[in-house]
């Protein structure tokens, strides 16, 4: 009962679907090209996993040798593609939506701009960041932070803004400065909805870096897909689709991780 | 500040015509208008009145919180133009700050003095076990029970030393026994350091069991109905003859302010 009982019932859909798929596939209704067997798809995954060259431990140590596969590779530059994208996008919104939030002339200041921005999806960003930035990395950075950028700084506002009041005035009467007042008081009080944001802000670098490794750049999960398009291998496009949500999942799971750490202190953090 | 005639020190609190103007909804409120007191040093004061009578206004404006719009105010001889830890405050919300420890939340006015770390933990240890909070120090305030969390937030105030605390409403939200023993507490410590206390209550039997003297409010607006002092010696028991004496008569004081005040909510002109 429990633990073993909730695991049958959330593989229960999963395995019926796996199996009807396969069953559609080895019955010949639809050909290979357009919706390969799940075991094909397994079959190409691993290989896509796998290193090139069996070990030598002249060439380095098991753990390189066990990531120098293509997906591994392939991993790895999106993951750091979506780090250093949402550094650049967070680490911009996380201050201006802090000073937005607390200062009501610097949030009068911005606001028109942003709510003007806010609606346009990075992706249309697209031939700006070409013309802009080149080929390469940096129009995908560029692309990433714009998209992690508005959740991160929407969130922060609106926690800054959320701050029950009563907290200012019990560190003012216990003789709190300006400075004091914004770092251990707003900060924390609104770290809620600032991880909130993070989490939304991360979620969007993870579709905006697919879609911008589609365009200027020779490796990354979403390129690999692109890639593996042009050759007809429907097979690999879907290994490289699962990997990505596979990458997404565990993203996500670190991150709720985090953040219940971080607010361990707070009343809805722990049920 | 100059003394008064009568060679006497400064009363910790002097109130001369202080009057306070709210704009609530585009209508003026005048929450206080002529209010006069004294509260001498070491004095246990009660204000005691019908919702809306003023009484959280009035100690809010000796926190400086909310200044008066009238009037002399001053607290320990100076004029009140800030809020400041010589005045500190116990909010009814207890106001803890939910990310700190039991212990960062004690020490927290100690390090906005730039108390060195080791006179900020002789002082946390010593408030741990004088309020048996011993076990709770490294606790966040979510864990905590209403009257724990209470206790910790006199702690943190009594970690300052203040010559003087305000409380608003502390003890509203505690079940009965809790709060009689937080009362008996208070009384305690009170009894030992004899700081200025004024005290904001709505419980009438609670304001006679604490207070010195018992200030009756007028609802709206807030004025001093009359001052009823208690000379019974503590620890004073409810359920005595004397104390019923006095509690019928403040009784009677309230109810005739509760009745406007109920007139006023039935006209619609409350807020």
């Amino acid at each position: 009962m429990g633990r073993a009982a909730a695991l049958a019932r959330s593989v229960v859909v999963p395995v019926v679907i796996l199996l009807a798929w396969e069953g559609i596939s080895r019955a010949g209704w639809v050909t290979p090209l357009i919706l390969p067997s799940p075991t094909a798809v397994a079959v190409r995954w691993w290989a896509y996993l796998s290193p090139y060259a069996p070990f030598d431990p002249a060439a380095g140590s098991r753990l390189g040798w066990l990531l120098s596969g293509e997906l591994p590779h392939d991993a790895l530059t999106s993951l750091t593609r979506i780090l250093v994208g949402f550094g650049i996008g967070g680490g911009l919104a996380l201050p201006l939506g802090l000073l937005m939030g607390a200062r009501p002339l610097v949030y009068e200041l911005f606001n028109p701009v942003l709510q003007l921005l806010r609606p346009i999806p990075p992706i249309a960003y697209i031939p700006l960041a070409i013309l802009w930035f080149g080929l390469g990395n940096p129009p995908a950075y560029f692309l990433i932070s714009l998209g992690a950028f508005f959740p991160v700084l929407m969130n922060t506002i609106a926690g800054v803004r959320s701050v029950d009041a009563i907290y200012l005035r019990a560190a003012r009467n216990l003789g709190a400065g300006e400075w004091t007042l914004f770092h251990r008081i707003m900060v924390p009080a609104a770290m809620p909805y600032i991880l909130t944001g993070v989490r939304v802000g991360i979620g969007v670098a993870f579709i905006v870096v697919i879609v911008a490794e589609m365009i200027a750049v020779n490796a990354g999960l979403g390129y690999r897909i692109l890639e593996a398009r042009e050759y007809f291998w429907s097979d690999k496009v879907i290994a490289g689709m699962a990997t990505i949500g596979l990458c997404g999942l565990g993203i996500d799971l670190f991150m709720a991780r985090l953040n219940a750490w971080l607010l361990r202190w707070h009343r809805g953090a722990e049920g | 500040m100059s003394a008064p005639s009568n060679g006497e020190a400064a009363p910790a609190i002097r109130a001369r015509g202080v009057g306070k103007v709210f704009t609530l909804g585009g209508r003026e409120v005048v929450a206080l208008d002529g209010f006069n007191l004294d509260v001498a040093e070491g004095e246990f004061v009660c204000l005691l009145g019908p919702s809306g009578c003023g009484k959280s206004t009035f100690l809010n404006a000796v926190a400086g919180f909310s200044l008066p719009t009238a009037g002399e105010l001053t607290a320990l001889g100076r004029p009140v133009t800030a809020p400041g830890p010589d005045r500190a405050m116990v909010f009814q919300e207890y106001a803890l700050f939910p990310w700190m420890t039991v212990e960062r939340n004690i020490a927290f006015g100690l390090e906005m003095q730039g108390a060195p770390e080791a006179r900020r933990r002789e002082v946390v240890d010593r408030l741990l076990a004088k309020l048996g909070l011993a076990d709770f120090r490294d606790r966040f305030p979510k864990d905590l029970s209403g009257g724990m969390r209470q206790r910790v937030a006199i702690a943190r105030v009594l970690a300052i030393d203040p010559p003087m605390l305000l409380m608003d409403e502390p003890f509203g939200a505690l079940d009965a026994l809790t709060r009689r023993s937080l009362q008996d507490e208070l009384l305690r410590l009170w009894a030992e350091t004899r700081k200025t206390i004024l005290f904001v209550t709505h419980g009438i039997e609670e304001s006679i069991y604490l207070a010195d003297r018992v200030v009756v409010m007028t609802y709206r607006p807030g004025t001093v109905k009359r001052i009823v002092p208690v000379s019974l010696p503590r620890p004073r028991d409810p359920a005595s003859p004397e104390f019923n004496a006095l509690k019928r008569e403040v009784t009677t004081l309230v109810m005739e302010e509760q009745a406007r005040h109920q007139a006023d909510e039935a006209r619609g002109t409350s807020d």
